[in-house]
């Protein structure tokens, strides 16, 4: 199947020299959720910002729906839905206005029952002839997402879509962004939030210095990088780790009542059993052991410093 | 073509005239009327007629160029502007909407503020003086090709600024003094010889005489030099438009 947006050999050079994109390829697949993570200044606005006409690339091909970006620019765009990073509203409009002036700037014949529903499903329905201005931080995001919505795209980026936003506000947020998936939009999600990228996205690209270091399957990038930890909670305070035990790369808690080993899932050997035999040795008691899995931010944060090291 | 698209940016512009009703339409016909005052009562009292014209009616068709070419470029650039400041034009810039379609609804609802405009100052003068129109089509011609001309002027100082300041500062310091010295209170017969040639580099003054030429069938300079001039400066200020779009200067760069 073809992907739903294609781009080959994506570059971006400001004026001063500087590069934000360095031959980015990246195929994004039709009815998923791809969340593109990067630490700030990665280049992930203006990835998005090229794709949705709003720069302008230095050189290389971007087609949405088989469209191109600059030739097809009205099939594409009408197509294309864009939530900013940005808090960029209107002040003096009401909400029901800003939102119709959407559509119709899509070339979207009015339809106030769409506009109705898409209120509705935001919780803004209430505040339809408010001023934008009058809205919290909160609602106006909401607001944004709405005039997003308002044409019905297929496509739709959301830049920091949470950002600022209460986790009741998020957890709503999701619930919606769940409902577009499932009605068929392909959704491209920039986040700060790692733990929103877990929660949400099928795939997970990231990008640094301008440059995609890695797409992957959540999962398989989960299960592929993911290490484990076993906290081995002491029954006697230690103040050091002993001598024994340090081959095994072993880290003491701050209070010295529990030690952490870290293992590879993908390896043949955990070297859990030689921990364990080496603590009994050294006639270490415990308590309790408890593993846990390490998140995609601790991934995330592996992959950005590897990245660095590697330089 | 997105019709629709123009619309709804036509019509967002016209509702922003609508709430600042009073800097858009009433300062301009006070200011207008204060002209009216000073210079026809007060003054124009002890200047009997220029070409024949009675001196309160002689600075009507100025009079309404002046407002027309202030205002035009002011709503223009601030239309265009605002969004910039604001970070809104993303969704200009993201929509399918062409460059010329864009332009057609900022421009088009500066000139339709601004032909309103000159409509309504027209119709104060008539309290003032007698009006006789000689070409009233020619003087809808220029009025609504000034305005376009002047709007899409404006919506390149919109582009260009990166600040309020430079938004005030052409039609302050260039469109104001070209105006005042275009012939709008007086007839460049009037001045010395070398000045009448000096004012014949300024742009203003073939529009103005145009203007005036609709209303008393006769102007400083030829109405065809009128018209060319204003067809000249339109289509200058059509290619700037277009190398701005082209480029993505200021907007996608």
């Amino acid at each position: 199947m073809q992907p739903v947006i294609q781009i080959k050999n994506l570059q971006k050079s400001y004026k001063g020299g500087f590069q934000a994109l360095k031959d980015i390829n990246l195929d994004i697949e039709k009815g998923e959720i791809f969340a593109l993570l990067g630490p700030n200044g990665a280049g992930k606005t203006t990835l998005i910002s090229i794709v949705c006409g709003i720069v302008n690339a230095t050189s290389g091909s971007v087609t949405a729906d088989g469209f191109d970006i600059v030739r097809d620019f009205r099939e594409t765009r009408s197509r294309i839905g864009l939530v900013p990073q940005e808090l960029t509203t209107d002040a003096f409009e009401t909400v029901w206005d800003t939102v119709t002036f959407s559509r119709g700037l899509f070339g979207k014949a009015p339809d106030p029952a769409h506009i109705e529903k898409i209120l509705k499903q935001l919780s803004l329905w209430e505040k339809k002839d408010n001023k934008i201005m009058t809205l919290s931080g909160g609602m106006k995001r909401r607001v944004l997402i709405a005039k997003a919505l308002s044409h019905e795209p297929s496509i739709l980026f959301l830049d920091e879509p949470t950002a600022g936003v209460d986790v009741e506000l998020r957890k709503d947020m999701w619930e919606v962004v769940r409902g577009l998936q499932q009605s068929g939009v392909t959704i491209i999600l920039t986040t700060h939030y790692i733990e929103e990228a877990e929660m949400m996205a099928d795939r997970v690209g990231v990008i640094r210095k301008g440059e995609i270091i890695l797409v992957e399957e959540k999962n398989t990038l989960m299960r592929k990088l993911g290490e484990k930890q076993l906290t081995i909670h002491l029954q006697e305070k230690l103040d050091a780790v002993p001598d024994n035990l340090k081959k095994h790369g072993l880290e003491l808690s701050g209070d010295g009542d529990s030690l952490v080993y870290a293992y590879d899932t993908a390896a043949g050997r955990t070297g859990i059993t030689g921990l364990l035999s080496d603590l009994s040795e050294a006639q270490i008691r415990f308590s309790d052991i408890e593993t846990s899995e390490r998140s995609l931010e601790d991934i995330f944060v592996n992959l950005v410093h590897e990245e660095e090291d590697d330089e | 073509m997105n019709v629709r698209g123009i619309l709804a940016i036509y019509k967002f512009e016209m509702a922003r005239t609508g709430r600042t009703l009073m800097q858009s339409i009433v300062s301009p016909v006070l200011s207008t009327c204060l002209y009216f005052i000073v210079f026809g009562a007060a003054i124009g009292s002890r200047i009997t007629e220029v070409d024949g014209v009675s001196y309160g009616s002689f600075i009507v068709p100025g009079l309404i160029m002046l407002s027309l070419l202030t205002q035009s470029v002011s709503n223009a650039s601030f239309g265009i502007y605002f969004p910039r400041f604001s970070g809104t034009i993303y969704e200009i810039l993201s929509a399918p909407v062409s460059y010329l379609e864009i332009v057609i609804g900022y421009a088009g609802a500066a000139a339709t503020k601004s032909v309103i405009l000159g409509t309504i100052i027209l119709a104060t003068a008539g309290f003032f003086v007698d009006l006789h129109i000689a070409h009233p089509f020619v003087m809808a011609g220029f009025l609504i090709l000034t305005s376009v001309t002047f709007s899409l002027l404006g919506f390149i100082i919109g582009i260009w600024a990166d600040g309020f300041e430079k938004l005030q500062i052409v039609p302050l310091l260039v469109i104001t003094p070209l105006t005042f010295l275009g012939g709008t209170f007086y007839s460049i017969d009037m001045l010395p010889s070398i000045w009448q040639k000096i004012s014949l580099l300024n742009p203003v003054v073939y529009l103005v005489s145009g203007f005036r030429w609709a209303f008393y069938d006769k102007g400083d300079v030829p109405v065809v030099a009128s018209f060319i001039m204003s067809m000249v400066f339109l289509g200058f200020c059509l290619a700037l438009i277009a190398w701005i779009f082209r480029t993505g200067y200021r907007l996608k760069d």
